[in-house]
């Protein structure tokens, strides 16, 4: 058999999305973003708006977001990325625009914005990596911390009396009627990366109809920072993470019933 | 001519109003005008006053610390302006409220009892017009006409049917201008 | 002509950004220039021109909002006052660094900390040294009359797009509150995608054409050479801005024994004084900056040649001095005479600081 008659489109079994870029990826092994970035790529193709997608990177670990999806990107300042595509989306109705955010990005400096931006009901996508710590700057703790979990600033483990509780954001922006589709995701099997790519599918094509803001959260793994080996640290994850943020939808509606929401009468 | 004026009184009077209406009179009779008030929360039932200059060339500064005349609505405004009006000037007030009226020599003086012809006329938010009418014998900076279109421009559409009975507040305080001193 | 109306300057940004074509406002409610925002509410732009108008849940979200909508090449501005800009200057120094035109409203209020909403002119240094982190400038013009308010709108969007820099306008409460007859500009189309795209350059980040490379709008640059390059071309950016678009005014300077410099409000009241200087029989002339930044050295530095003083005036403890005293030298008395607290000075005020500080009198 000759090379070309295995190299042969009709061999084919899975590709490298076309839109994800040639750059060599710069997150540690293990990591979840390279997962969620693929799966990005993989829907905006599926959905052909590349020409009309302009993706929002943060700071933290995925501040380099822009280098690996081949469409326009902007880069906000900390916690600002719901603000700067709101801007985006509210002055170019017709484009499709989406956050990409950390737990420390959206859960910490960003809370305001994320709340008042879902609050509002800014037809965007958010995807939200939670991994329960900062990534970029070493390990320190974040809002999502679980409790008793060691961090570069929790080197006894996360306090409720020093540092509070961890951040059920996700479950408070359920709540927001501007939100249409909430859901909680992961990426650590082969199913739950197909179930995650639904999810993210069914979040950009709610934001094409209008519905509303789309929030998907993706709890992931920081083996770097958890100091663990990736195989250990999704089974860390499942074990210690997953009984707190519990992976499923936790809203599927339109945007927001009328009948609760009746302007008072001038 | 330049003329530059300061309303001052209580928040509620019409003070800044009636400084809009006169610098919408100044503007229909083709004059540079400035309205500057005093603003924020001390607004809200405290003092309030409205600095207007009508002049035939560019007006410089907006802000001034002297005053050919003062329009002057209660005793707190009484203090602090009378000082400021130019030797010569004209200082007008409404003597309901004044304790302590002006002691000054060396400017015309004149009283309007704008209250009680405002009250007379069965509208007492009419008063401020009342004053502005007063003001206008004193000085009759802009005609009457130039009123009417000032109000026209100043007033919302839907509030142009009280025009007439605004009028006739100015009218009224034309006539109740009352000499108490002429230097 | 236009149209003249009457008018406070607050209500007139409003209006003159509705007019000048604008894609949006994003802003936070302050005092003392809420009238900015709530007039243009009152007067509904997304149906006329559908220009977006959105009350943010704070100046940090409405500053980021204008970098996104700025980012993707639209022509968008907002408004606050001290306080509010303050907590905008981390935006503020992301748009630099991204290079992005916009134009920014400061309507100062005085200081420091939540102060005064009464007048001040307190935030020059904010304004013209940077204000946020890093080495970065912003075009700043300083109107001094309601009508200036209306043309600095155009004006401020013309010079942040001819630079991909944000502008701003440095006013006060007595600019934004007062009223003055105005001759509004007439009303210019908002550009369309095809326009931006063509005439706005090719940076935006509108969705990647098939004809262009995808676009990034970002100022992190992990590469220190390459980031030196970057500062580098900001600066050249910004010399370019000193060679070609100082704006000054110079009033009576003529035959002056003595220079009064002021911007802003500050220059109209020393405009008074000038004449009551005169009437006195002291030759007393203004050179107003109208571009703080760029700032007018070269007119300052001449007339500094042939004056026997100067005497800055603002209302702030002594900031635009530093800039008067650079540009002109140690060669000649330059005073400051300023009020602080939200006090406007009155023109007899300069007169007498000019006569105790430069004359001796």
């Amino acid at each position: 058999m000759e090379l070309a008659d295995i190299i042969n489109p009709n061999n084919l079994v899975y590709e490298k999305p076309k839109l994800l870029t040639e750059n060599t990826m710069h997150y540690c092994p293990g990591c979840s973003h390279g997962v969620v970035h693929k799966l990005l790529a993989e829907v905006i193709e599926d959905l052909d708006i590349q020409e009309k997608t302009i993706g929002v990177s943060p700071v933290g670990c995925s501040v380099f977001a822009y280098n690996y999806i081949e469409i326009d990107w902007q880069e906000a300042a900390h916690g600002r990325a719901p603000a700067v595509a709101t801007g985006i989306a509210r002055t170019n109705p017709d484009k499709v625009v989406f956050t990409y955010q950390g737990d420390g990005d959206l859960a910490s400096i960003g809370t305001a914005e994320i709340l008042h931006a879902c609050n509002r009901g800014e037809n965007i996508v958010v995807i939200f990596i939670n991994n329960g710590i900062y990534g970029m700057t070493g390990g320190q703790m974040a809002p999502t911390t679980l409790l008793g979990q060691i961090t570069a600033t929790t080197p006894n483990g996360r306090d409720a009396g020093r540092n509070g509780y961890p951040l059920k954001i996700t479950e408070l922006i359920a709540q927001l009627p501007g939100t249409s589709y909430v859901t909680r995701q992961s990426v650590h099997t082969p199913a739950t990366i197909r179930r995650c790519k639904k999810a993210i599918t069914k979040a950009f094509q709610a934001a094409m109809d209008k519905k509303g803001t789309s929030f998907v959260e993706v709890v992931s793994t920081c083996n770097m920072n958890w100091k663990m080996t990736p195989v250990k640290a999704n089974e860390w994850m499942v074990e210690n993470m997953f009984p707190f943020y519990k992976p499923g939808d936790l809203k599927d509606s339109s945007k927001t019933d009328p009948e609760s929401y009746t302007p008072i009468k001038n | 001519m330049t003329e530059e004026i300061i309303i001052a009184g209580f928040g509620g009077q019409g003070v800044l109003s009636m400084g809009k209406i006169l610098a919408y009179s100044g503007v229909m009779a083709n004059q540079e005008v400035s309205w500057f008030p005093s603003y924020g929360p001390e607004m809200r039932g405290g003092t309030a006053n409205v600095t207007v200059i009508l002049s035939e060339s560019r007006i410089s500064s907006p802000v001034l610390n002297e005053y050919d005349t003062a329009i002057i609505l209660n005793q707190q405004s009484m203090d602090k302006f009378e000082p400021m009006v130019k030797a010569g000037g004209v200082l007008i007030y409404d003597p309901n409220g004044i304790i302590h009226p002006p002691k000054r020599t060396d400017i015309n003086i004149y009283k309007i009892e704008g209250t009680l012809i405002a009250a007379e006329l069965g509208n007492v938010k009419t008063f401020n017009m009342v004053v502005l009418g007063a003001y206008l014998k004193a000085k009759p900076v802009v005609k009457m006409e130039s009123v009417e279109k000032g109000l026209q421009k100043s007033l919302p559409a839907r509030h142009h049917y009280l025009i007439p009975m605004n009028l006739e507040a100015v009218q009224k305080g034309f006539e109740g201008l009352e000499l108490v001193q002429a230097v | 002509m236009g149209e003249l109306r009457l008018m406070k300057g607050n209500e007139v940004i409003a209006e003159a950004a509705i007019r000048c074509g604008c894609d949006g406002y994003f802003g936070y409610p302050i005092t003392p220039q809420s009238e900015v925002m709530e007039t243009l509410m009152d007067r509904e732009p997304w149906n006329e021109t559908g220009m977006v108008v959105l009350q943010a849940e704070s100046e940090i979200a409405s500053i980021h909002m204008v970098y996104g909508a700025a980012a993707s090449g639209k022509k968008v501005l907002t408004s606050s006052s001290s306080p509010g800009i303050s907590l905008m200057s981390e935006g503020i120094s992301y748009l630099a660094g991204a290079e992005l035109p916009c134009l920014i409203v400061n309507v100062q209020r005085g200081g420091p900390g939540l102060g005064t909403i009464q007048p001040s002119q307190a935030d020059y240094f904010q304004s013209t040294k940077g204000g946020g982190h890093g080495d970065y400038r912003l075009i700043v013009l300083a109107p001094s009359s309601v009508q200036e308010m209306n043309d600095f709108v155009e004006l401020g969007f013309q010079l942040a797009f001819k630079y991909r820099n944000p502008a701003l306008i440095l006013t006060d409460g007595v600019i934004g509150q007062m009223m003055e007859k105005v001759v509004l500009a007439d009303f210019i189309p908002r550009a369309t995608e095809e326009e931006i795209d063509q005439k706005r350059g090719s940076w935006v980040t509108n969705g990647r054409k098939p004809n262009r490379q995808r676009n990034i709008i970002t100022s992190l640059e992990m590469d220190s050479g390459r980031m030196e390059q970057n500062n580098l071309r900001l600066q050249a950016k910004y010399d370019r801005m000193e060679e070609e678009d100082v704006l000054f005014e110079e009033l009576q300077c003529e035959d002056a024994d003595y220079l009064l410099v002021a911007f802003g409000s500050s220059s109209r009241i020393c405009q008074k004084a000038v004449d009551q200087a005169r009437e006195k029989g002291i030759k007393v002339g203004l050179l107003r900056p109208i571009t703080l930044f760029p700032f007018p050295k070269k007119p300052i530095a001449a007339l500094a040649k042939r004056v026997k003083g100067i005497l800055v005036v603002e209302m702030n403890a002594g900031q635009m001095i530093e800039d008067v005293q650079l540009a002109a030298g140690n060669v000649l008395p330059v005073m400051h005479f300023g009020r602080m607290g939200g006090i406007i000075p009155s023109p007899g005020e300069v007169v007498d600081a000019l006569e105790q500080k430069l004359i001796g009198g």
